[in-house]
């Protein structure tokens, strides 16, 4: 079976550095990646480049089987694919529901009350019911980003993305966020996370990406990712990771 | 479901609004200077038979004045939209084009503007008409009002444009970015994500323009256009009064901006939300 992502040789610069390096991933249905490294190394750049949120420069992302060339493509994909941000990014003139209930209006055109419906079964689901009429301000931040990733799933995307979901939180809610993530890759979800959430990615992933300076210098099941790192920039990053 | 009461729901409504401004039960003091203007403007008309004539002569200003200030500030909104959205776009023409219009309307003088609508344009319409024949060209008059409210138009749409253009910048990238990545387009994006909360910010200013309009209105009354202080001129070279004259014209403008300044501040209020 085909992978769901595939990502051929892309490059991106900005001005003159250069952030993308020739990455090639492939990602298949169900899986779960994480993608970790230094700050600087390109991995949020890599998964804004996946719906397009960035512009490459070269190579060829194509998902689900269809290339982000033109813009009616890259929108098609757009609807496929969830995506949540470090800093939640709730529309902040509207309450929790209509932040669940927006696009799957405006983008899906379903009928106000089979959108309410799903909103209201997807904010149980990430734990916070009771919060449909609250403004996203009045929320926590856990509360706040498990918002966001209920937003995201209102559109049945077929994969989502992260983007350091967890690196905004306190840490006392680090845990109710990935505890939905968690879940969410049990039930089968393709994800693809940027993170330092190492816990994270020893639990759920299937495999690790490690990157630096614009490449993907190492690839491992998170067994072999810990236990037994390749690369020497690989060692260098646990060690100073993992000062257990 | 269990349905709130609607004290809950009150409650609830104010706690979206930013702590401290909650919705005030009492008058805003500012209200009384408006009603003291206006209580002194209508003591005059009553007990002065002076101030009567003046403001049954200049009535017809004040409705001259009202219409062209409403009519230009309504253009001007679209304008200023059109002009922002220009700013704001990536495309070349689009963007060159509606910054050339900014820099050039700002560095002009509003009254030099009006003149030149007034005056040459029209010339410059009727030299087109008399070199290439065409005689609807040729009999073209400027019509004061019509010339009057372009003009206000073309020069505050380069300034609101300017207004609109901070207002949605001053809204975070990720709101957009968040709206695109759930497969909105961008003009959905802008209509149901940005637009909405740039409102918000651009509100006091936006507001502010309407009383800077209805006060540089007074300048259309040097293009044939019979304002009220057109009226005020008119009345005075018949009658030798300056004092009462433009002691009751400035009154007049006076009681218009300060209604309006006090209406805006409380759309200000009531649109106040914690972002």
């Amino acid at each position: 079976m085909l992978p769901i992502i595939q990502i051929e040789n892309v490059e991106k610069h900005f001005g003159r550095t250069r952030a993308l390096r020739g990455v090639s991933l492939n990602v298949s249905e169900s899986e779960v990646v994480v993608i970790v490294g230094p700050s600087g190394s390109g991995k949020s750049t890599l998964l804004r480049c996946i719906n397009r949120l960035e512009e490459y420069d070269a190579g060829k992302i194509i998902v689900d089987g269809i290339t982000l060339d033109s813009a009616q493509n890259i929108n098609t994909v757009r609807r496929e694919v969830g995506m949540v941000f470090q800093s939640f990014n709730l529309f902040s003139h509207l309450t929790v529901l209509q932040n669940l209930t927006l696009a799957q209006h405006v983008v899906r055109n379903r009928p106000r009350q089979e959108a309410e419906e799903v909103a209201n079964k997807l904010l149980k689901k990430v734990g916070i019911p009771d919060k449909a009429e609250a403004f996203p301000m009045q929320l926590s931040g856990g509360q706040q980003q498990r918002v966001a990733i209920a937003r995201a799933l209102a559109m049945n995307p077929k994969i989502m993305l992260f983007d350091e979901p967890t690196s905004a939180l306190d840490p006392e809610m680090i845990k109710e966020v990935l505890d939905v993530m968690t879940n969410l890759a049990h039930e089968g979800m393709t994800m693809v996370v940027v993170s330092h959430e190492m816990g994270f990615a020893r639990a759920a992933a299937r495999r690790i990406i490690f990157m630096d300076e614009g490449q993907i210098l190492e690839e491992a099941s998170p067994q072999n990712f810990f236990s037994n790192p390749q690369h020497e920039r690989t060692k260098l990053f646990l060690s100073k990771i993992l000062h257990l | 479901m269990e349905t709130k009461p609607p004290l809950v729901a009150e409650e609830e409504r104010k706690l979206a609004l930013i702590p401290g401004a909650e919705p005030s039960t009492y008058m805003d003091p500012w209200w009384w200077l408006v009603i003291l203007a206006v209580a002194l403007a209508l003591v005059l008309i009553f007990t002065q038979p002076d101030y009567q004539s003046i403001f049954h002569f200049i009535l017809p200003g004040i409705k001259i004045t009202a219409s062209v200030t409403f009519a230009s500030y309504f253009l001007m909104l679209i304008v200023g939209m059109i002009g922002a959205l220009g700013r704001l776009s990536k495309n070349f023409i689009f963007h060159g084009l509606s910054s050339l219009y900014v820099e050039i309307v700002r560095g002009i003088p509003l009254l030099v503007q009006l003149i030149i609508w007034y005056y040459v344009v029209p010339s410059v319409i009727q030299k087109i008409g008399n070199d290439t024949g065409i005689g609807f060209l040729m009999n073209y008059r400027a019509n004061p009002l019509i010339m009057a409210v372009v003009g206000l138009t073309f020069c505050y749409g380069a300034y609101m444009s300017e207004i609109f253009r901070a207002g949605i910048q001053s809204i975070p990238k990720g709101q957009m970015e968040a709206a695109r990545s759930l497969g909105m387009s961008y003009f959905q994006a802008m209509r149901h994500i940005i637009l909405p909360q740039a409102i918000r910010v651009v509100l006091p200013p936006v507001g502010n323009e309407f009383v800077s309009l209805l006060k540089d209105s007074s300048l259309v009354s040097v293009v044939a256009v019979a304002d009220m202080t057109r009226r005020g001129q008119e009345y005075m070279a018949t009658h030798f009064n300056p004092i009462p004259v433009w002691l009751f014209v400035a009154l007049m403008y006076l009681i218009l901006t300060l209604f309006s300044s006090r209406l805006v501040s409380w759309l200000e209020k009531r649109t106040r939300f914690e972002r």
